[in-house]
């Protein structure tokens, strides 16, 4: 920092001209971030604040608005179908995050040990693929493989399951592992290379001793593969998590958030609260309790996967 | 490696079902979008009579060459400024280490988690107010700043490796701060500026929330914003809305199969280091 007690002149000119300098480089450095922080405090840092504020008002987006103190709060705590949102969120994060990561663990150790040639090169490629696509689309394809006459059921009837046909995002019960297939198509492939770029990197030697000492493809995996990938299945983990607690997109194209509430994640019900119902306050206290979410949710993760990777 | 016969084949057969199921879903709906429109045929159902014309019949109702012009317009407004700012700050805190740097690196990397429905509620009065809501405009902006931490972040990693001894170097010669930057600094950046400059074109061209909210008028959306609206239209008829969504697909698919190196390196980066 540059401090205001200037050497007075006569000390040395070479001492005061040189603090100009520094002083001016400074000024200088600052003009360089000036534009990225304008953008970022008037179109992130100011909403965030503002959201907080909403959250304590009573506001329909029009008139005047009303101070309630913590009273959104409470309420969302409170009524059943806002407090879902939350725990729906968490299990969407079984089915965004867990599954495809486990599951990407075992893919990348098959392509890893069995397939380093083209075809590994391919599975890469096409396992990737839903990943680049607009959420959006993922959201309409899935909407009609899952409807009634779609090709979930078609299959199923084809294996002798026709029993549990049923349009399984209308489902009380299924509407919500459905969305979550959605999630493990998209994600798969991502988690899948990433993890395979990891184990990349571990030195082959380990596996070799392994297999000298006769470990199976299990051992090898328990052992091995997963305690060297922290690091990586850290990483998954945050990615997948943060798309799960604040899914968007596809609950809304495939979905809505129905039937009833079976599907309403915070994003969804944030939307519905402000913009169709203009309960904007309460609106803006999910958002402000989801964005806490997501921080004390991913916080653990990186603190455990940072630390044990040294 | 020596891996046994029977592992062999049944890894393979795993990765087979596997690609195959990631695939199927694009093959069910194009085989739907040739049926009759209108109609509502089977998941995987090769049509009597192909309807090749279901492909005309979306591209000029979802109105295509409007999409893809407004799409690029956003990408191309949103992607050079971002990528010119955040470099410009990441120098600053990476290189130059200014003073209040590490504060700085603070504040944009606190707002690496933020979704962005959690601060949307006010970007849509503060655009009401200010009477940029409905313009493309309402999406660039917002994008440009939601995009600054994670772009700030990385273009820091790339500048706080760089050795000081060029910068000493052009600085005895003479050269501005400016000058160190572009002639000298941004030219040697080249790789991570080409990654993000990727990964931002996706997320923008794929970008929903925002043109949800704060655009009306889906000729002034981003593609996938678009797709939304057009679903909103089309969605009791299923082979036009499988038709429509193949068609805003393409462009996509087409730029990964050319880019894919590229593009599957950006995203690994981009979360490694995010």
């Amino acid at each position: 920092m540059t401090s205001d007690k200037r050497p007075a002149a006569h000390v040395s000119s070479r001492w005061a001209f040189l603090h100009r300098k520094v002083h001016r480089e400074a000024i200088v450095g600052w003009l360089f971030v000036l534009p990225a922080l304008v953008m970022y405090a008037l179109f992130v840092l100011l909403p965030l604040v503002l959201t907080i504020k909403y959250s304590f008002y009573k506001w329909n987006g029009v008139g005047l608005s009303t101070w309630v103190g913590l009273k959104n709060y409470i309420t969302i705590l409170q009524v059943p179908n806002l407090i879902g949102t939350i725990y729906n969120a968490f299990w969407l994060v079984v089915w965004f995050s867990f599954i495809p990561v486990g599951l990407g663990l075992v893919v990348a150790s098959v392509i890893h040990r069995v397939a380093t040639g083209q075809l590994g090169a391919i599975a890469r490629t096409i396992l990737f693929t839903p990943q680049v696509i607009p959420l959006v689309a993922a959201g309409i394809i899935w909407g009609w493989l899952l409807a009634l006459p779609g090709l979930i059921n078609q299959i199923l009837k084809v294996v002798g399951l026709g029993v549990i046909t049923r349009a399984w995002l209308g489902d009380f019960h299924w509407a919500l592992p459905a969305v979550g297939v959605i999630g493990i198509w998209v994600l798969l492939g991502f988690c899948t290379v990433l993890l395979l770029t990891g184990m990349g990197k571990i030195d082959p030697s380990l596996y070799e001793s392994a297999r000298i000492d006769g470990a199976g493809w299990f051992r090898e995996f328990v052992a091995i593969t997963v305690p060297l990938l922290r690091n990586e299945i850290g990483v998954c983990l945050t990615v997948t998590v943060i798309a799960a607690l604040a899914a968007f997109d596809i609950v809304w194209v495939s979905t809505a958030g129905g039937p009833g509430n079976a599907t309403a994640v915070p994003g969804i019900q944030i939307y519905i609260l402000a913009f169709t119902q203009r309960s904007v306050g309460l609106a803006s206290a999910l958002a402000v309790m989801l964005m806490v979410l997501v921080v004390v949710v991913i916080l653990p993760i990186q603190w455990l996967s940072r630390e044990s990777a040294r | 490696m020596r891996v046994a016969r029977g592992e062999l084949w049944a890894g393979r057969a795993l990765l087979l079902v596997l690609m195959t199921l990631t695939i199927l879903p694009f093959i069910s709906i194009f085989m739907t979008a040739l049926h009759p429109s209108g109609t509502v045929p089977g998941g995987l159902e090769w049509p009597a009579h192909p309807q090749w014309g279901n492909f005309v019949t979306a591209f000029r109702v979802a109105e295509m060459p409007a999409l893809l012009a407004s799409s690029t317009f956003i990408v191309l407004a949103v992607v050079p400024v971002s990528l010119l700012i955040s470099t410009m700050a990441g120098f600053a805190i990476g290189l130059l280490r200014i003073p209040g740097s590490r504060a700085l690196l603070f504040l944009f990397v606190f707002g690496l988690t933020l979704p962005f429905s959690g601060i949307i509620i006010p970007i849509y009065f503060l655009e009401r107010t200010t009477g940029i809501y409905n313009t493309r405009l309402a999406i660039v902006l917002p994008l440009i700043a939601l995009y600054m931490p994670f772009a700030v972040f990385w273009m820091r990693a790339h500048f706080v490796n760089m050795p000081t001894e060029i910068s000493e170097a052009a600085r005895v010669d003479g050269a501005t701060t400016w000058d160190l930057f572009w002639h000298i600094h941004v030219p040697l950046a080249g790789p991570p500026i080409a990654s993000l400059g990727i990964l931002m074109s996706i997320w923008t061209w794929n970008q929903f929330l925002l043109a949800l909210v704060l655009v009306e008028d889906p000729s002034q959306r981003t593609m996938a914003g678009a797709l939304g609206a057009f679903q909103g239209h089309y969605a009791t008829d299923i082979p036009l809305l499988c038709a429509g969504t193949i068609l805003i697909l393409v462009p996509t698919l087409v730029i990964f199969v050319l880019f894919q190196r590229q593009i599957i390196l950006a995203l690994l980066q981009g979360s490694v280091k995010g």
